[in-house]
């Protein structure tokens, strides 16, 4: 069937600028709906390194590698591949210029770069104390050298995590993060402990979490909330050591979960308001500063959805049927997205946190009634399907991005 | 003449959309399933396949779900998120996607 046409003998040009799991989707998405668009996407990286299940291998559960994917499928569906750092959007002339000197035109541009790290914004914590006391809270070589340092420590050892106040990417995972690292203490070095301090007095599925952890690793973690002088204050990396109001803490084993905001580029491009995020409207994920560009996953603001890869994956195929709508001059339809996250507390039990949400007042509100957290009881067998869920969840989603 | 080809480009555009919201439009709620719900049959992957499922065997999974007949451990959760207009657009996007 005949496609219409941009304007006379030029397909319209997307380009999206972050092959991640936001990225990624839309662009596959865009050429599913209308594969007369040119879509482009802009990644500074070969090889993808999937965050979720990222914990897995901290706590010496999976293999890296099952970390890793290759953008060879979005090649071959007809997205062309810039592997190259975009350093700045010229809004007027919508051009992008690349670190390697080229520029890209795009008639829409979807900035999906994810978060940064706000060096500096935890006193002591710049980008050399990572290589010390790493965040590993972008996966690669973060990921391998907190497993290294894990694997190194000697029995009776302390690992110290610190967790800032949200927006964070994934606000379960330093949970998911705790629970399995205190898994590979109990099996493997049963005399060491694990201390989080929280700078929050409560977090997502806290009752769920708290409850496996009194089950599973009794005496091992210990979380301290915020009123108990959770909060850090500043690190020293020299001696791996975390500063709390009233305390001190010198770990063996040292992970800054710290603050972050969008990826540096949403700044540069001008979609990134005073806080770091980037606000859009819910229904396009158009940006609210900046015309013809929309923002997507991590990086955005989206009311009542955590940022997650589930999200971003959704979020991107809402931004996909927008643009297309967009283009062809027709209204957008009002969608629903759905958030759904999986823990994994030991090898065998999974806990999940789901919502869906609809857009009210130019805002993602959660719909009333539905998401929720797993039940507080629940059988081993149920807790053991859980896991088995999250598992295949990750090899679905990567499958449909990626493969 | 440039203005007639835009004209007829847009009645172009919106006999072309109306097939295309049918046939490639995810209704709201619908491009989430595939996060869990493979597209094709996957061995091992305990989540069933959905697309080209019978619609009506959809709707009434997310029904059961949704009303607690049917047990689930995270499905009631979502289903109680959608009504049944919603549920029936979904399901007949699926069925219909290959």
């Amino acid at each position: 069937m005949a496609r219409p046409a941009f304007a006379q003998n030029a397909a319209p040009s997307v380009v999206i600028i972050g092959g991640g799991f936001g990225g990624s989707t839309c662009a596959r998405e865009l050429r599913r709906l209308d594969s007369q668009l040119k879509v482009s996407l802009i990644e500074s990286d070969r090889r993808y390194t999937a965050c979720p299940s990222s914990n897995a291998v901290i706590a010496g559960l999976r293999d890296f590698e099952a970390q890793e994917f290759d953008y060879d499928a979005l090649v071959h569906g007809g997205i062309d591949l810039h592997f190259a750092t975009a350093i700045g959007v010229d809004s007027t002339a919508r051009r992008i210029t690349l670190s390697d000197g080229s520029t890209v035109s795009y008639d829409r541009l979807v900035l999906a770069p994810g978060i940064d790290i706000r060096w500096g914004a935890l006193p002591g914590y710049t980008e050399q104390a990572a290589d010390r006391m790493p965040h590993a809270w972008k996966a690669g070589s973060q990921t391998i050298l907190l497993r290294r340092q894990l694997e190194a420590m000697k029995d009776g050892g302390l690992v110290v995590m610190s967790v800032p106040a949200n927006p964070i990417r994934c606000p379960t995972a330093a949970y998911e993060r705790a629970s399995l690292i205190a898994y590979y203490l109990k099996t493997s070095k049963p005399k060491s402990k694990l201390i989080v301090l929280d700078a929050k007095d409560s977090f997502s599925m806290q009752r769920l979490f708290q409850a496996a952890w009194r089950e599973l690793y009794p005496g091992l973690l210990e979380w301290l909330a915020l009123s108990e002088d959770g909060r850090v204050a500043s690190v020293e990396p020299e001696t791996n050591t975390f500063v709390t109001d009233f305390d001190r803490h010198r770990a063996d084993v040292a992970n800054v979960i710290p603050p972050q905001q969008a990826g540096r580029i949403a700044t540069l491009a001008g979609v990134a308001d005073r806080t770091g995020w980037c606000p859009i409207d819910p229904v396009t994920f158009e940006s609210r500063l900046q015309p013809s560009m929309h923002v997507i996953g991590d990086a955005a603001t989206t009311g009542a959805m955590a940022k997650s890869a589930f999200a971003a994956h959704g979020q991107a195929k809402v931004c996909a049927n927008a643009i297309v709508a967009l283009l062809r001059g027709e209204r957008p339809p009002s969608p629903k997205l759905i958030n759904t996250c999986y823990s994994l507390v030991a090898p065998d039990y999974a806990i999940s946190v789901a919502g869906v949400y609809a857009p009210v007042d130019g805002q993602l509100v959660d719909v009333e009634g539905a998401g929720g957290a797993s039940p507080l009881e629940a059988s081993a067998d149920f807790r053991a399907r859980e896991a088995a869920y999250a598992e295949a969840w990750f090899r679905t989603i990567t499958r449909d991005v990626f493969g | 003449m440039r203005s007639a080809g835009v004209a007829i480009t847009a009645v172009m555009c919106g006999l072309v959309s109306v097939t295309h919201a049918a046939s490639s439009q995810a209704p709201a709620g619908a491009a989430a399933c595939s996060d869990c719900h493979p597209t094709s049959d996957q061995a091992g992957i305990p989540v069933p396949r959905l697309v080209g499922r019978n619609p009506a065997d959809i709707v009434a999974a997310m029904q059961g779900f949704r009303s607690g007949q049917r047990q689930g451990t995270i499905m009631d959760r979502i289903a109680k998120g959608f009504s049944d207009e919603e549920i029936r657009a979904i399901a007949d996007w699926l069925g219909a996607q290959r």
